[in-house]
């Protein structure tokens, strides 16, 4: 047994309690498939709700279907559903004792923050998979080739994973897995007050400032334009908009840069 | 006296203006059973905190077996397990599940996890629902699992915070058997519990902790022994209740206190107390009993003197 004292030892420990805790949650996704299905309950209401409600009154701006111009906001909403995911989990290991019992065992301290948000990678692209078929029942599709579809969900990846470590920092924080689940619900403006649903240009000024800088609206407006779905921003827009990939790379580098460190200390502080 | 593997010294910690612990000292001798016990916020949980490595000191040290808890974390952390007051485990995988992902965590190679799994859960008798969902699992299957899985390692010491909190009294039994199992292992345990005759089952050592401090230690009859052996009367007529009172006081040198309308308890001190002195006594006054009877003092009637708190200090 490689103890884990030299930094080798421990990068190795770490990445193998991390992949044992990525089996964990596959092996809860195994018993419990229910959980995925409830985490894409919502999109799917969405879908029909906006592409066959709503939508029938909603124009898109240069004309189009609606549905084509839907499916893309909610890939970024289903993406951004990794922060409630992770803060959940971490909330509920965190008031249930099952991660003072980590804290005991001879394991890799950052193995768990590292386990929880590569599952949720996991898992995220299985549910992103589900809403691409759900998409394509409806009418949705790509229509640029491969390269621009494969770097937009590139680019939802990417952000989800940065979003992931939020919703660790997130979970740690309130340490309760009520008070966790009880929040869930607040997080849904944020994907609501963006371009997934409506174009920003008619909000009232200062809303349509927080909509345009919101990550949801570059990651759905760069998708838009990578997979050439009506929307995609065109004229004068707000700059991130008008520069959706740079947008949400630079969104999820920030985030990255603030919430893994926070969280890291977070995780290894021996408080209470 | 053997070496002891717990040792404490000093402890200091505070939350806020919260002093949990001010000075606790803690000596346990390997392959024994200390009961922690005191009153609900009297620092128990928090102490096993700090030697369970969750949690550190603001003063004062301890040492696991000789390695220190702050400074060789790991070194403690693969000599201890923990059971808390929680069932911590996963409650969406099976028990076995849950075994095998706890034995890869401690870094037992996957074959060697699945095998010690399922001989702990032969031996816990949890093999039948082993293969079950943890949230089917009743409260006393739970706290079983929970300590089958502090179990892993074959720790030096078992850290127990109130491990049977909240169980039916046949789930308790069950836990103390397999508690006295280990220890008869070689197992070292510290156990806290609000439940005295939980310490007077299972435990060698006590401390009473009160106020961020073990204000007292001994075996369970040496602190029965600090407070005496309890003369309990009943008496035929509650008429007679003063004129008893009166000759108890005047036998034992305290007023004793009344347990019910025709009933009386009081503390003898020292020894030398013949019951057959105490019915005559008795009789003299002309009190008629129904019942007169010499006994140990319960483990609570301990406590409550212990901790009585008419002077607290803040």
């Amino acid at each position: 047994m490689t103890a884990l004292t030299s930094p080798l030892g421990r990068l190795r420990w770490t990445l193998t309690d991390g992949l044992t805790l990525v089996g964990r949650e596959l092996g809860r996704l195994r018993h419990d498939p229910g959980e995925l299905v409830a985490a894409l309950i919502f999109p799917a209401v969405m879908v029909l709700l906006f592409g066959y409600v709503f939508g029938s009154a909603i124009q898109v701006p240069d004309g189009g279907d609606y549905r084509e111009y839907l499916m893309p906001g909610l890939f970024a909403m289903v993406t951004f559903s990794a922060l409630m995911g992770v803060m959940t989990r971490m909330a509920a290991d965190a008031s249930r004792g099952v991660m003072d019992r980590f804290r005991s065992m001879p394991m890799a301290r950052l193995a768990v923050p590292f386990g929880q948000t590569g599952a949720d990678l996991l898992t995220g692209l299985l549910m992103l998979a589900i809403m691409v078929g759900a998409g394509l029942l409806v009418g949705w599709q790509p229509h640029r080739g491969l390269i621009p579809t494969a770097q937009a969900f590139l680019l939802m990846v990417v952000l989800r994973y940065a979003l992931s470590w939020v919703g660790v920092y997130v979970g740690l924080a309130v340490k309760n897995d009520q008070v966790a689940d009880a929040m869930v619900p607040l997080f849904l403006p944020f994907t609501m007050l963006s371009n997934a649903f409506v174009p920003t240009d008619g909000m009232p000024g200062w809303l349509r400032f927080l909509a345009d800088w919101n990550p949801v609206s570059a990651l759905t407006a760069a998708s838009r334009e990578l997979f050439g779905n009506p929307g995609a921003p065109s004229g004068s827009v707000a700059w991130p908009l008008a520069h959706p990939v740079a947008t949400v790379l630079l969104w999820s580098a920030a985030l990255l840069l603030i919430f893994v460190p926070l969280s890291l200390r977070a995780y290894t502080r021996r408080g209470r | 006296m053997p070496d002891p593997i717990v040792v404490a010294e000093g402890l200091h910690k505070s939350f806020g203006d919260t002093h949990a612990l001010r000075g606790l000292d803690l000596s346990v001798p390997r392959g024994t059973v200390c009961g922690v016990l005191g009153p609900n916020g009297a620092g128990k949980t928090t102490a096993v905190r700090i030697l369970a490595t969750l949690s550190d000191p603001d003063a004062g040290h301890a040492r696991i077996a000789g390695y220190d808890v702050v400074r060789e974390a790991d070194q403690v952390r693969a000599r201890i397990g923990l059971a808390g007051q929680y069932a911590a485990v996963d409650e969406k995988l099976t028990g076995r599940g849950n075994l095998r992902m706890f034995g890869r965590l401690c870094h037992l190679p996957r074959r060697e996890a699945h095998r010690r799994a399922d001989e702990l859960l032969e031996r816990f008798g949890l093999m039948e629902a082993a293969d079950r969902q943890v949230s089917g699992y009743s409260g006393g299957m739970r706290r079983r699992l929970d300590l089958i899985a502090s179990l892993i390692l074959r720790p030096e010491v078992l850290f127990l915070d109130e491990p049977t909190t909240g169980l039916d009294p046949r789930s308790r039994g069950e836990i103390w058997d397999h508690v006295r199992e280990l220890v008869a292992d070689g197992t070292t345990v510290l156990l806290t519990t609000q439940y005295l005759d939980e310490a007077d089952q299972l435990a060698d050592d006590i401390a009473v902790v009160d106020h961020g401090q073990v204000i007292a230690t001994g075996t369970p009859d040496e602190l029965k022994a600090t407070i005496g052996d309890r003369l309990d009367v009943v008496l035929d007529d509650p008429a007679a209740l003063p004129a008893a009172m009166t000759v108890l006081n005047t036998l034992t040198g305290t007023d004793p206190t009344t347990t019910g309308a025709d009933r009386l308890s009081v503390a003898l001190p020292g020894g030398g107390f013949r019951l057959a002195d105490i019915v005559r006594d008795l009789d003299h006054a002309g009190v008629a009993a129904a019942d007169v009877s010499l006994r140990r003092p319960t483990l609570d009637e301990v406590f409550l003197r212990l901790t009585d708190r008419k002077e607290t200090v803040r």
